[in-house]
């Protein structure tokens, strides 16, 4: 039994130890906003944050999970609402298929959290793990920009 | 706007007691065969005016029969409906629908037809009229082509009026008022005193009237929601992690499976060894499939585990192993026996290569993946005398008829639930997942089978675009193009993929000269030649399909020809075309580029224009070469699709076709070893990330006056615009893609 705190709240999983925390977090806990896309961290569509760093989910066993934080796209707000981070990509429809975009949104809530005003540099630095076969990246960017903006302005305000 | 005649038919109401109290006007298509698949499902209480729309006592239902693979068609059509309906956005719910003939897809015949899309003699509507009717008939529905929105452009608004003016009449009756007193506003109709009846409250009453036969379409100035920025229904959703896709669904009961089929594609089974892999954790069964073997477990990773544990031996592949013979075979389709068609001679080809010293040139176009990021999946549940199947797709009437047939039933007894999907480009044209997951289920009857394939079993099955080359020859004199040749040589993805689904396609294939012959240029002798080589690898509509392949060949051929004159690659394609939508889409790129301006030292401009799926669409990209290799900068691009239906998705649309056309050409080809694909991830096929995307700035005009699509046609221009580019920067030319094996992007 491997134990620990998954958006906030504990939870307990009995699977083998060489388990993805991916294919944990979608088959057994049947939380599916985190995506499987490549199974290699290749894609970046199942990145989730693991203590605090963003991570590819289907490159966490649960041998690495005891007494971790795992936070999801289900988890960002916080249960308020929604984060500046998807407020932006909705402000701009990033989303077309919309399937990389729980990653993306993962990812670029970490560089956020890191970096609280990116260059361009820092950005597709820190973005370009993530695979958007659609093509949505401008719109990322943008996106990006304006969440920034956004938490910028709640701390000033 | 045109006033479309309808015909009432109100023979289905009749006396029906399972519709009792349900109102039905099948009013919605003149001379429509098909009857309303709403009415089989109606409740007591329910009306359904058309196959779009069905209204009850607690919501409006609207149908969007064209599948959202991520481009937003449901979105498009719930507004077309919407529009005309007086619907609030986003105050009803959007439904797939099951697959029925009702739902035919009429626009995609104006691309089988052998006239050019702006092409409205007599000849060209007789036989474009009579390939539509053929669709109707057939009850084709599908999604792609770029014909969603001119397939539901008149059909939606229609259906969404007809009920308007029908609650009208309704809520009028019950009043003693005449409808034209009433007006509707927000889902309600409104009374001249300010009394607001909400439609759902109206759908019973809706029985008690005559059909409104005759109904006018709004002229577009009137217009509350098209035409206009909206926000797509799925946008929240998508960005919450909120949006069920088919892979996100769970029945009850599932089981989950993996399979591996031979990786020469089409290749036998030749015998198989499970038992390591029956010892695993979660493992249930392993068993035959066609070509291949399946896993069932108790989750997706230890069917993924499992399977990777089987070992097998696999017979040959029915095309050759490796990759130099198919290039082989290619170069040697370019004779008479392998002509499909010859599809344009203008002037006196032979003749004026003969007089002048022709520039001649050959390009290449690899096979290239579709691989959307959502791998194929489907749930097939086996139930006595009915099969149901939950996935994405984009042709459900040909996926039933495929489940029937593996499963012996009728295929009206295939019930499917049509899914969002993580993107197609065309990869859910295919119905190979669906059938293996129906064999899977048949062995497993009552339970629900959930098949995911690996990232790796999807690239070694991909069905890719076509390989193919082409030959140009041509002449210039006094600064001018005065001939040009193209002699294209591609596999048919058409016939490959309908050969799939058991459909011949008669005649030459269009698709291995879309993007060639028909281009606006009136150049003295022009000839264009399609030949078809026999098929290698399977291949399938890849977005955009034969003109991604002949874009690129046709317009980096008519720039070496340009160049070689040593006219200005804009002015002299804008001297060489007549019809002014086409050039008008030239200019604004040239306008919005600073076309003619100095570049900067180590930077080059390059444009293209290609016309796909009826869109005349330019490009312009502008590079650097910088010390880490070439960067694009900036894209800008125009396209005429006659109407913009939602100016915040067509942006979207247009910059992601760019990016999918330009991040292919650079990086992208899918090679055969063995008879296998080598290229089993993304690692290996990686298009465009974020650090290679420019930015991109889009115009969409206005001026033709027949709606188009705008998912695909933007895709042709960017890998010719980037390769002229390129030599512009550089000196370099680029005739084959991908271009990373001849240049370094940064």
């Amino acid at each position: 039994m491997t134990s620990f705190t998954l958006n906030g709240a504990p939870v307990e999983v009995d699977l083998p130890a060489d388990t993805p925390l991916l294919w944990i977090l979608r088959d057994e806990l049947r939380m599916t906003g985190t995506k499987y896309g490549c199974g290699v961290a290749q894609c970046g569509a199942c990145t989730v944050l693991f203590n605090g760093q963003a991570f590819r989910s289907c490159q966490l066993p649960l041998s690495v999970l005891q007494d971790a934080d795992v936070l999801t796209i289900e988890g960002l707000s916080g249960g308020r609402g929604i984060s500046p981070v998807q407020q932006a990509w909705i402000d701009h429809q990033v989303a077309q298929c919309g399937y990389c975009q729980s990653g993306q949104i993962m990812q670029a809530t970490w560089l956020l959290q890191q970096n609280p005003d990116p260059s361009d540099e820092d950005i597709d630095r820190a973005m370009s793990g993530n695979l958007c076969r659609c093509g949505t990246y401008p719109r990322i960017r943008d996106a990006i920009r304006s969440a920034a903006q956004y938490m910028r302005d709640a701390r000033d305000g | 706007m045109g006033k479309a005649r309808t015909i009432a038919r109100r023979t289905f109401i009749a006396g029906s007691a399972a519709i009792a109290g349900g109102v039905i006007f099948g009013t919605y298509v003149a001379r429509k065969p098909h009857t309303n698949p709403l009415l089989a499902d109606l409740d007591e209480g329910e009306a359904t005016f058309n196959p779009w729309i069905r209204i009850s006592g607690e919501r409006v239902t609207l149908i969007a029969p064209h599948a959202d693979v991520g481009q937003g068609t449901a979105s498009m059509q719930a507004a077309l409906i919407a529009e005309e309906m007086d619907l609030a956005w986003g105050e009803f719910e959007v439904e797939f629908g099951q697959p029925d003939a009702a739902y035919y897809n009429t626009a995609t015949a104006d691309e089988v037809v052998p006239f050019v899309s702006h092409d409205n003699s007599f000849a060209a509507r007789t036989v474009r009229g009579l390939a539509g009717s053929v669709v109707k008939i057939a009850g084709v529905m599908v999604t792609g082509g770029s014909s969603s929105v001119p397939d539901s452009f008149n059909k939606l608004r229609l259906a969404g009026a007809v009920a308007r003016e029908t609650l009208k009449l309704a809520a009028a009756r019950q009043a003693g008022l005449a409808a034209g007193d009433l007006e509707t506003r927000a889902g309600a109709v409104v009374f001249p005193d300010g009394a607001v009846v909400p439609y759902t409250e109206l759908a019973v009453a809706a029985s008690e009237v005559e059909p409104v036969a005759d109904v006018a379409l709004r002229d577009p100035s009137e217009w509350r929601l098209l035409g206009k920025d909206m926000l797509r229904l799925d946008t929240r959703g998508k960005s919450t992690g909120q949006q069920q896709f088919g892979i996100d669904l769970h029945i009850d009961g599932m089981q989950h499976a993996a399979v591996r089929t031979n990786p020469r594609q089409g290749g036998s089974l030749l015998s198989f060894d499970a038992d390591a892999a029956m010892l695993m954790p979660g493992v249930d069964k392993v068993l035959a499939i066609s070509n291949g073997f399946a896993v069932i477990a108790n989750n997706t990773w230890n069917a993924f585990r499992a399977v990777n544990a089987v070992s097998a031996e696999w017979g040959e592949a029915p095309y050759p192993a490796n990759m130099p013979d198919h290039w082989a075979a290619v170069s040697a389709a370019f004779t008479d026996e392998h002509l499909d068609k010859e599809w344009r001679h203008d002037g006196d080809v032979p003749q004026a290569l003969a007089a002048g010293e022709p520039v001649l040139a050959e390009y290449r176009a690899p096979y290239v993946a579709h691989q959307p990021l959502e791998p194929l999946n489907a749930i097939v549940r086996v139930n006595p005398g009915s099969v149901e199947v939950w996935s994405g797709h984009q042709m459900p009437r040909f996926l039933q008829e495929a489940v029937a047939e593996v499963a012996g039933i009728e295929a009206d007894d295939v019930i499917f639930y049509n899914q969002f999907t993580g993107g197609s480009f065309g990869h859910r044209l295919e119905l190979a997942y669906v059938v293996q997951a129906t064999e899977i289920a048949l062995q497993k009857p009552g339970t629900a089978i959930k098949l995911t394939y690996t990232r790796e079993e999807d690239f070694a099955h991909d069905y890719p675009r076509q390989i193919g080359m082409a030959r140009g020859a041509g002449t210039v004199a006094n600064g001018k193009v005065t001939s040009y040749d193209l002699q294209v040589a591609n596999v048919s993805a058409i016939t490959s993929q309908m050969g799939r689904l058991g459909q011949p396609v008669p005649g030459p294939d269009g698709q291995i000269a879309a993007g060639a012959w028909n281009l606006p240029y009136t150049i003295p002798n022009f000839r264009m030649r399609a030949y078809r080589v026999p098929e290698l690898a399977p291949t399938s509509s890849w977005r955009s399909v034969g003109a991604s392949t002949q874009g690129f060949f046709a317009d980096c051929f008519l720039d070496e020809l340009i160049h070689a004159a040593g006219a200005d690659p804009l002015e002299e394609r804008l001297r060489l075309i007549e019809r002014r939508e086409s050039r008008q889409v030239l200019e604004a790129v040239a306008e919005m580029s600073g076309w003619g301006s100095d570049p900067g030292t180590g930077r080059g401009r390059g444009v293209a224009f290609v016309d796909s799926f009826g869109v005349p669409t330019a490009e312009v990209v502008e590079v650097s070469q910088t010390p880490r290799g070439i960067t694009i900068d900036k894209v800008f691009v125009a396209a005429d699709v006659g109407t913009v239906v939602d100016p915040v998705n067509f942006d979207n649309q247009v910059k992601g076709a760019v990016i999918w056309g330009l991040g292919h050409a650079m990086n992208c080809e899918i090679t055969y070893a063995d008879g296998k694909a080598q290229q089993s991830n993304y690692h290996a096929h990686p298009a465009m990330r974020m650090h290679q995307c420019p930015e991109i700035e889009v115009r969409g005009l206005e001026l033709a006056t027949k709606i188009r699509g705008i998912g695909e046609p933007p895709v042709p221009p960017a890998a010719p615009a980037l390769a002229n580019a390129i030599f512009a920067a550089t000196g370099q030319r680029l005739r084959e893609m991908p271009f990373n094996k001849f240049v370094k992007f940064a």
